[in-house]
């Protein structure tokens, strides 16, 4: 452990080969729009949006295929014209690769747009109807977290946050999407933040850049040379910067609370493709329907950017950059170090999906777990001071209160204790494992808890039929003993 | 006649409050371990873990009579609970293997004739007579109790598919670490 910090804005951190030279040179291409595009209800974090289409309906580019249900929700939308040919279970784009409710698409060709997807001035509507606007386009955050964006923006609104940081840090190797965003259109991302700005009225903005993208330094402080609420500032080239809490400590140079939000210590932090999707929400009226990935690793034959409709299948944007050179070993949706690998290319590209990889087995380079050797790099690498070797031991022998204290809910999962262990133990692994299984027990409590309420609403209701019941019954022994009475006399 | 009552009044005041401080202060106390365990319980009186009632079973586990892992309902979170309550060591890998069930009716053998939805402890089946009835996933506890009384062995336990929100990671398998 190092007592001084001088050179180094966070603690831990390391420094992977950062491989983005192969895809950062070329232009941001535009896919074709392929023949099927499988739209996923769920892309975001939340509940499932609910479809409002059916089998057969004739779509338009940007109709709404399904609604957001309930406050942590997003609206998902077509992303071409077309027809809507089946609303079925498909393999989702998640580490399970279990199927999730998917509407396919079959494009008509003419990627025609629903006629009220119009420009509009946004500095003539109010601060509520800007945000609403980027609620309705369903846009989500796009460096993978894929929290609504709306929601991050009315709790903004709400709160003393005072400073909205732009994330560019891209820290994960191979992939470039945002830098290649900021170098060919930092004007459209400008403009995004003078929205986000008024809208929520925060009063300045800062956008983070790793100085490994000297190009998207200088393209963004360009575009915002008059603008003196908003300045670049770079970063360290360090993984993980493009972590929120990890970003608002090097800029701002507060620590977000283990149990606390951005928003607590005055923060909003968007990343760059979620800022220029506001740009378009609100500057033209379109709903997020396409989006930048990196199509990168070692055995695809062009790699670089492009603009993929939401649906694509994977296949079909490999085969955009060119194929294959040889069959990849493992295809990777996501970054390297927190991404996850899919079951086959049949899983289409959603919201939250920064970059896909094909990887060859030299740069996977599997090894086999050893036993720990106590050298505690995991411990120097940890970018949130924790100590990952006494969690995952805890964890191994099934001990996960042990592991909650010593902070197994600070973990980011951002890898870097896997990455730097001579014993390849996959200590992030655990961590995946134990939160999951966390997660787990937690919902057997809840379940628990409202069978509890069920019991007592059903002793409820069989007291009330047995009291009904009886007073039905003394009812008719006294009608009857009415009637004798009558009778009698 | 005043003295009389005003006497008496004092007499019953007097008898009243030694009374009233005699239950408080010799009070004959159930075995407080109990209530705890029942209130952690769900409560349902389903009987799968072969007690009458989860108040039995609540005495049978504080008594060491039966084990923290019998209550299949409560699963491996509950187990944990009491284990800590009652500090003992459980094992728990008899518990992982078997896949949590829920009832499912099938709509083509179902006659309508409402057993089922009596018997349920969590009303979690709906239907009337001669209607096709159906089970709510959420609120069934895979307790069998409907799958004894159904005439046509129309209702099943079965196991729980993988849903994306319920997947877990899988533990890691590596050497021993530390």
């Amino acid at each position: 452990m190092k007592l001084f910090n001088f050179h180094k804005p966070i603690v831990g951190g390391v420094h992977p080969i950062a491989r983005k030279a192969e895809s950062n040179a070329l232009p941001i291409n535009v896919m074709p729009m392929p023949k099927r595009l499988y739209v996923p209800v769920q892309q975001h974090s939340g509940n499932p949006a609910v479809p409002e289409v059916d089998v057969g309906d004739r779509v338009w580019k940007g109709q709404l295929l399904a609604h957001g249900q309930g406050n942590i929700s997003a609206p998902i939308h077509s992303p071409t014209s077309g027809t809507v040919i089946a609303i079925t279970p498909h393999t989702a784009p998640h580490p399970s690769g279990l199927p999730i409710l998917t509407i396919v698409i079959e494009s008509d060709g003419e990627d025609r747009w629903l006629d009220n997807v119009m420009p509009i001035d946004p500095f003539g509507m109010s601060a509520e109807q800007m945000i609403d606007k980027v609620g309705q386009a369903g846009i989500v955050g796009m460096g993978g977290a894929t929290f609504p964006a709306v929601v991050k923006l009315r709790l903004s609104r709400r709160s003393k946050v005072h400073t909205f940081i732009i994330n560019g840090g891209e820290c994960e190797p191979y992939m470039t999407c945002d830098d290649r965003l900021m170098r060919e259109r930092p004007e459209q991302i400008v403009d995004s933040i003078r929205i986000v700005l008024h809208a929520t009225q925060v009063e300045r903005a800062l956008i983070g850049i790793e100085d490994n993208k000297p190009e998207a330094i200088a393209a963004m402080r360009l575009a915002c040379r008059h603008r003196a609420d908003i300045k670049v500032v770079a970063v360290p080239a360090l993984y993980p910067m493009g972590s929120a809490q990890h970003l608002i400590k090097t800029l701002m140079g507060v620590e977000v609370p283990s149990d606390g939000r951005s928003a607590d210590v005055g923060a909003l932090v968007h990343n760059i493709g979620t800022v220029y999707a506001i740009h378009k929400a609100v500057r033209f009226g379109q709903p997020l329907v396409s989006r930048v990935i990196t199509v990168s690793g070692g055995v695809v034959k062009q790699p670089r950017n492009i603009e993929v409709p939401i649906g694509t299948l994977l296949s079909d944007v490999f085969e955009f950059a060119g194929g294959f050179e040889q069959a990849p070993a493992r295809v990777v949706m996501g970054g390297p170090m927190m991404g996850y690998v899919v079951p086959d290319l049949n899983v289409p590209v959603v919201k939250g999906t920064s970059g896909i990889l094909a990887l060859t087995a030299k740069e996977v380079s599997e090894q086999q777990p050893m036993p720990c050797i106590r050298c505690g790099s995991c411990v120097d690498a940890c970018p949130c001071g924790l100590l990952p070797l006494q969690m995952a031991a805890h964890i191994r022998s099934d001990k996960l209160d042990k592991a909650t204290e010593f902070g197994l809910v600070d973990c980011i999962a951002c890898g870097c204790c896997s990455y730097v262990c001579p014993s390849h133990i996959p200590l992030v692994q655990y961590f995946n494992y134990a939160k999951s299984e966390l997660a787990d027990q937690q919902r057997a409590i809840h379940k628990n808890e409202e069978t509890k309420k069920l019991v007592e609403l059903r002793k409820q209701r069989l007291d009330r039929e047995a009291a009904e019941k009886a007073a039905a019954i003394a009812k008719r022994k006294a009608d009857a003993a009415r009637k004798k009475t009558e009778k009698a006399s | 006649m005043l003295s009389a009552v005003m006497s008496l009044t004092a007499l019953g005041l007097s008898l009243g409050f030694i009374l009233g401080y005699a239950a408080k202060f010799f009070k004959v106390e159930a075995a407080p371990i109990v209530e705890e365990i029942e209130m952690m319980m769900p409560g349902s009186q389903c009987g799968q873990c072969g007690y009458p009632g989860c108040r039995p079973a609540a005495e049978a586990i504080a008594s060491g009579a039966a084990l923290v892992t019998i209550c299949p309902p409560g699963g491996r979170a509950l187990a944990e609970q009491l284990a800590e309550k009652l500090n003992v060591v459980i094992d728990l890998s008899g518990m992982k293997a078997e896949a949590p069930k829920i009832a499912r009716v099938s709509e083509a053998t179902c006659i309508g004739c409402a057993r089922c939805a009596k018997k349920c402890p969590t009303d979690a089946i709906i239907g009337a007579q001669k209607q096709i009835h159906v089970v709510i996933r959420d609120a069934c506890i895979g307790c069998g109790a409907c799958v004894e009384v159904c005439p046509t062995e129309c209702l099943q336990l079965h196991p729980i598919a993988a849903t994306i929100k319920s997947w877990k990671w899988v533990k890691p398998d590596a050497p021993l670490l530390a």
